[in-house]
């Protein structure tokens, strides 16, 4: 049932497991502790930061089919996503599985898209079990949009930073865990905001703007 | 229709965005600006004396000065310590030529992780490039007029 943007799962399909990974700027941070495993090193024992991205939604992804008790032949589908171009770090981290992968790019809103599509295939009966991922990485992010982490140039101070971390969850039919009721499908809403530094007010009123 | 365009200009939001950010500390910038960036002039003239006590003159100790202010730049980016220097320092560490050298290698590590010749070297300009150009292009106008004068 859809009204206005906002789409109802009758066959309410469920969060049953979940898991994070984070780097050690968010682990200081009020949500470090929820996540499952936090890094010290952000390089995460890789060469580049962008294998690291990799590798860290990689990790999300098998401990979120670990935690809840699943193998690899429970899981349908594969939703995931990322900042960097060709959604590569998802494409990469998809080839350690051996489920269908499909790629979604969203910016910000990748894992919010990820649950909304997951949850609509489980709710249609399509699949049985989705795993519903996205990944970012502080430094691979800021070398693709902004100057290199060396260069010496001030941020102002209502700057934000893009997460190193990635995250997880599986969408299954069965009845348990975390219910999904609904979900509303965004518009991009552009006001003019022309400040690379300050994406929450660019993004702001895409989530003002459409109602239910 | 992209970018800022008058259907989708809002100018109440933006100047509401305005008033949400927290507000720049110029006297502070400023000061801390004029510090650091005095101290790098200060240490420029350190090494002009020095090279000049030791025999130097006029564009050969010019020439020697930029260069060992050049590697000092280039090796405190490479410890990691230049950004640090330059978030609190701002324009103090951008203008004078150690910023130069850092807008050059910063890239350069950046972008060693993706090979030495289509990594480091093809993007080792991406910040200096427009510097370098506008640089040319202005000493070029430069050398015209005093051509003509």
């Amino acid at each position: 049932m859809k009204k206005g943007n906002t789409v109802f799962f009758k066959n309410s399909p469920c969060i049953t497991s979940f898991a994070a990974v984070c780097g050690s700027k968010e682990k200081e941070g009020v949500l470090g502790k929820f996540a499952d495993i936090t890094l010290d090193d952000d390089m995460y024992e890789e060469s580049t930061f962008e294998k690291a991205e990799c590798k860290m939604l990689s990790t999300a992804i098998s401990l979120a089919i670990q935690k809840g008790g699943y193998s690899e032949k429970d899981i349908d589908v594969l939703f995931s996503g990322d900042l960097l171009n060709q959604i590569i770090s998802a494409s990469f981290a998809a080839r350690d599985f051996n489920f269908p992968f499909l790629g979604l790019y969203s910016a910000c809103s990748t894992m919010s898209e990820s649950l909304l599509l997951g949850a609509m295939l489980v709710n249609a009966g399509c699949v049985n079990r989705v795993v519903a991922a996205t990944g970012s990485h502080f430094a691979s992010a800021e070398r693709q949009y902004r100057y290199p982490l060396e260069l010496g140039c001030t941020r102002p101070p209502q700057a934000q930073w893009t997460v190193t971390g990635a995250g997880g969850c599986v969408i299954s039919s069965e009845k348990k865990g975390v219910k999904i009721v609904s979900g509303t499908m965004g518009k991009v809403c552009d006001f003019g905001v022309t400040d690379v530094n300050n994406m929450g007010a660019a993004m702001a009123p895409a989530v003002a703007i459409i109602g239910p | 229709m992209t970018g800022k365009t008058r259907d989708n200009y809002n100018e109440n939001y933006l100047n509401y965005v305005k008033t949400q950010d927290p507000p720049t500390q110029h006297f502070k910038n400023c000061a801390s600006a004029f510090g650091v960036g005095g101290l790098i002039c200060c240490i420029g003239q350190f090494i002009r004396y020095m090279f000049e006590f030791a025999g130097l003159s006029g564009d050969e100790l010019a020439g020697a000065t930029s260069i060992v202010l050049i590697f000092l730049g280039c090796f405190l980016t490479g410890l990691g310590v230049y950004d640090r220097i330059g978030r609190y320092a701002g324009a103090g560490s951008i203008v004078p030529i150690t910023g130069f050298a850092n807008s050059v290698t910063s890239p350069a590590i950046e972008f060693k992780t993706e090979g030495w010749i289509y990594g480091m070297a093809a993007k080792m300009f991406t910040v200096a490039g427009a510097i370098i150009v506008f640089g040319v292009f202005s000493g070029v106008l430069v050398g015209l007029v005093y051509l003509f004068l």
